[in-house]
């Protein structure tokens, strides 16, 4: 009996992947820990290998086909002494294939197109996950112009409901109206071009998904808090001269900083939910770091332990392999705590968004020389402007504010990290 | 000694406790009932179930009359009413045996006897005026359900002026015979003795027969009755009723200054229901009752913590399957079962066992319309069903009201052969949100009643094929 390759979940939330490419060809001889294939999900790529020995039968699923649901089929592998006869009549379609009771022979008259059953739901799947709503429902969202994807449902199994969608239109009448257009004509070029349409990757549609729940469910508030960077680039680079291998970076004291400031403030490395406020007793800190096609967040863990060489190196690693493409789910998945820096990029200030489950995100911005007054006296000084995002039912202005001030205090005065 | 202290006791043994207490032990919740008189109450005992089986007598005996149409012949055709009643004395009967067993199967414990709440999360139960003993529950669960109503000069004696339970049992048969109100109650038993000959005479107050009914369907139920030989009044009220020796004097006051006489045998009062809020120690819990109920939300909270009510003491409509879905609602929230949603009130079918039948569910043209809703209408006359003409029963329609920019199904209104059996379709529709574009693309079996309702969303696009 065929043994039928199911997509794999790559990690407890993953629901599609796109199948990037199979690196076996229909017939080719498979060992166990081949690679079969290259999975991506919406942050990361894997490998899928082979578990037992055998032929490769059959690719359901081609290569570069998107929105593949997990468990659906997507290749068979013959086990040895069987040859291609065997996988008539095998019912591949059946959802949960390998839990599927064994398909016996009687089955087979009817389940003679192998094939194209098993490729039609994922071809459908390729439109994205399908959406449990009403018809109703569906109706009046498609002619509000909404889309079901943001909405959450409330019905018998997450089912999108009337009452659902009238729920989610007062929210969305209520989001700020896109800034007016400039009111200067626009001169045309005379060879119009037609504007391109870009597939959504997997990834695109997940960052879309988080981001529009975030700004949506989390009550977001913001506090500034300006940084003078003196002190601690004359420490960085002290200490860059005496490990002049591990260069550590502004951004790094700021993960260590941050991490510190969790321990002070502990409320802040805390997560929202509807019974209760779940407050994390280790402090891992996410970073947001920019790959092709997106960003993703690999974790810095128990970061208040370890040392600013060693989260400098982590933090390198990490991001390295991040845009690769590289990351195992569990080094994203999870955190306490964000910091997002386009210091880099010259911006002076900004504001996150929250990603959930989180409470906070660190919007750290460039450090700039800039006209500072201490004691009635105009001086020059190096100031980095920092914006916490904060959950409001989490985080209170004041209790954000505590945090800022230990966050702060580290910053300014460096040594203090290093004790 | 017994058990006293339980997670959740039932006060009331009819479709919303029952039902309730059943649920609430397969949740696991230690749970007791206590009943005073019959398990099943009005429901199975004096209401819905042994007024189907009279019913069912009186659709017999109209077919008898009409077996010449059916190519059939039988001499010396006759009804016994005491075998009539009896018959329908022994399904109730059989009936509230079931309960007895369902609830032991499920372990609830029955307690036989009068509960009295005595302070929060307390009952005291009395049978006969001795005590039986007094119980504790976290929860407790009104179910105590609801009486004929009663209006001041006109009350029923039992003899002469009957309520529904006399009606149900009666130990002659009247020739003349008035009923006053023709909601669901008084038409059915008007439809049943008319159907057995007796002279009906039906008063209503509003301005149609079946007065809850879209107005439409009450206009052809009008036609139906008068075409059956009964006569009806409306916008009538009785102002007095004098009992003679063996007859009812009814003065009719017809609304416009004119007033007359009618005397029957019997008088039928069905004036609507009145909960049982007396005497259950309301007050000693903080519940007051406001005009005969108790006020609750979609749970059956009262507003006193560990106190609910459901059925038809918390309000209408009077409904057994209101109640029963209404007490398994309020117990899968005590339970802590995920998700519950609150009882939604708007998607109660309605069914009422005259000839021809009437059933619906949800908004009425009118209601709709008043609602601000923008609608369209299907209707679809059984005279064009094929099954409908085949049964002998051409005579009934279905109408559909769609709110005309989403489609949503907004009501179904039904008169005719088997439109009882039906209107679940309607309500399962309803229930899943479907549009009229799922019922369009619905095949409906062949040939059946139901056509009509596929025919009706039809029409409502003016898209019918048979008419």
């Amino acid at each position: 009996m065929p043994i039928t390759i199911t997509m794999p979940a790559l990690s407890p939330t993953m629901t599609e992947g796109r199948i990037a490419r199979w690196f076996k060809t229909e017939g080719e001889e498979v060992i166990a820990g081949d690679v079969l294939a290259e999975i991506e999900t919406d942050k990361a790529t894997m490998e899928l290998e082979a578990i037992d020995d055998g032929i490769l039968g059959k690719i359901l699923v081609p290569g570069e086909t998107d929105g593949v649901a997990v468990n659906t089929p997507i290749a068979l592998v013959l086990e040895e002494g069987e040859d291609a006869s065997a996988m008539d009549g095998f019912v591949t379609s059946a959802p949960v294939a390998p839990a599927a009771p064994a398909p016996t022979t009687e089955a087979a008259p009817v389940a003679a197109p192998v094939a194209p059953a098993a490729v039609a739901p994922a071809a459908s799947a390729a439109e994205g996950q399908r959406i449990i709503a009403s018809p109703l429902a569906r109706r009046i969202a498609t002619d509000s112009g909404l889309d079901l994807a943001l909405v959450k449902g409330s019905g018998p199994r997450g089912r999108i409901v009337k009452a659902d969608v009238l729920g989610a239109q007062g929210t969305a009448k209520s989001a700020p109206a896109i800034p007016a257009a400039p009111s200067a004509p626009i001169v045309i070029p005379a060879t119009s071009v037609e504007p391109t349409e870009i597939p959504l990757t997997t990834m695109r549609k997940t960052i879309a998904k988080r981001l529009v729940a975030a700004k949506q469910e989390i009550p977001h508030i913001y506090l500034t808090i300006e940084c003078e960077l003196d002190a601690l680039l004359a420490l960085r680079k002290q200490v860059n001269e005496r490990k002049p291998d591990s260069k550590v970076s502004v951004n790094d004291f700021i993960v260590k900083a941050s991490a510190l400031a969790l321990k002070d403030v502990p409320a802040v490395n805390a997560s929202w939910t509807d019974t209760a406020m779940i407050q994390y007793n280790t402090i891992d800190i996410s970073i947001a770091v920019a790959i092709e096609g997106g960003l993703i967040t690999p974790i810095v863990r128990n970061a208040d332990l370890k040392s600013l060489v060693v989260i400098s190196g982590e933090v390198k690693e990490l991001a390295g392999r991040a845009k690769e493409g590289k990351l195992m789910p569990e080094e994203y998945q999870g955190g306490g705590f964000s910091i997002s820096n386009l210091g880099m990029f010259g911006i002076k200030e900004f504001s996150a968004i929250i990603n959930p489950p989180q409470s906070a995100i660190l919007a750290v911005g460039a450090g700039e020389q800039r006209p500072v007054v201490k004691d009635g006296a105009l001086s020059v000084a190096t100031v980095m402007s920092c914006t916490m995002s904060c959950d409001h039912r989490v985080v209170d202005g004041a209790l954000g504010a505590q945090w800022l001030a230990a966050f702060k205090g580290y910053i300014e005065d460096p040594l203090g990290m290093l004790l | 000694m017994a058990d006293t202290a339980f997670d959740l006791i039932v006060v009331g043994g009819g479709p919303g406790g029952y039902v309730a207490a059943i649920r609430a032990s397969q949740l696991g919740l230690k749970t007791a009932l206590v009943e005073a008189q019959h398990l099943g109450g009005i429901c199975l005992n004096w209401g819905c179930i042994p007024t189907k089986a009279l019913l069912k007598s009186a659709e017999v005996w109209h077919t008898l009359q009409r077996l010449d149409e059916f190519g059939l012949a039988a001499d010396n055709i006759s009804f016994d009413l005491d075998k009539i009643v009896k018959r329908s004395r022994n399904v109730a009967g059989q009936l509230t045996g079931g309960v007895s067993h369902l609830l032991k199967k499920n372990k609830v414990t029955v307690i036989d006897g009068w509960a009295k709440l005595n302070g929060p999360g307390k009952l005291n139960v009395e049978k006969d005026g001795k005590a039986v003993g007094s119980f504790t529950a976290k929860h407790i669960i009104l179910a105590t359900g609801a009486r004929a109503r009663e209006l001041p000069g006109l009350e029923a004696d039992g003899k002469l002026i009957w309520t529904y339970r006399e009606a149900l049992v009666p130990n002659m048969m009247p020739k003349s015979l008035l009923v006053v109100g023709s909601g669901a109650i008084g038409i059915e038993f008007a439809s049943f003795f008319n159907t057995l000959g007796a002279e009906v005479t039906v008063v209503e107050v509003m301005d149609r027969v079946l007065p809850v009914e879209d107005a439409e369907i009450s206009a052809m139920a009008h036609k139906a009755f008068t075409k059956q030989g009964m006569k009806l009044h409306l916008k009538t009220t009785v102002t007095k009723l004098d009992r003679g020796k063996n007859n009812v004097t009814a003065t009719l006051d017809h609304g416009d200054g004119k007033t007359s006489q009618i005397t029957t045998d019997r008088v039928i009062m069905a004036v609507g229901i009145t909960g049982n809020v007396e005497n259950i120690g309301l007050e000693t819990a903080g519940v007051k009752a406001d005009r005969g109920h108790i006020a609750v939300n979609g749970y059956a909270e009262t507003g006193v913590p560990g106190l609910y009510a459901i059925g038809d003491v918390a309000g209408p409509p009077w409904l057994a399957h209101k109640a029963s879905h209404e007490g398994i609602v309020c117990v899968e929230k005590i339970a802590g079962v995920k998700d519950v949603h609150p009882f939604d009130n708007s998607n109660i079918p309605g069914c009422t066992y005259c000839s021809p039948q009437v059933a619906s569910v949800g908004l009425t043209e009118a209601g709709a319309t008043e609602k601000g809703h923008k609608v369209r209408v299907g209707r679809f006359p059984l005279m064009a069903n094929g099954k409908a003409i085949a049964l002998g029963e051409p005579d009934g329609m279905i109408k559909t009201v769609f709110d005309d920019k989403t489609g949503e199904l907004l009501g179904a209104h039904m008169i005719g052969a088997e439109v009882t059996e039906m209107i679940q379709g309607y309500t399962i529709a309803r229930t899943l949100e479907t549009t009229e574009a799922e019922l369009v693309h619905t095949v409906f079996p062949h040939p059946t009643v139901s056509e009509a309702m596929h025919e009706s969303v039809l029409d409502s696009l003016n898209r019918a094929i048979h008419f």
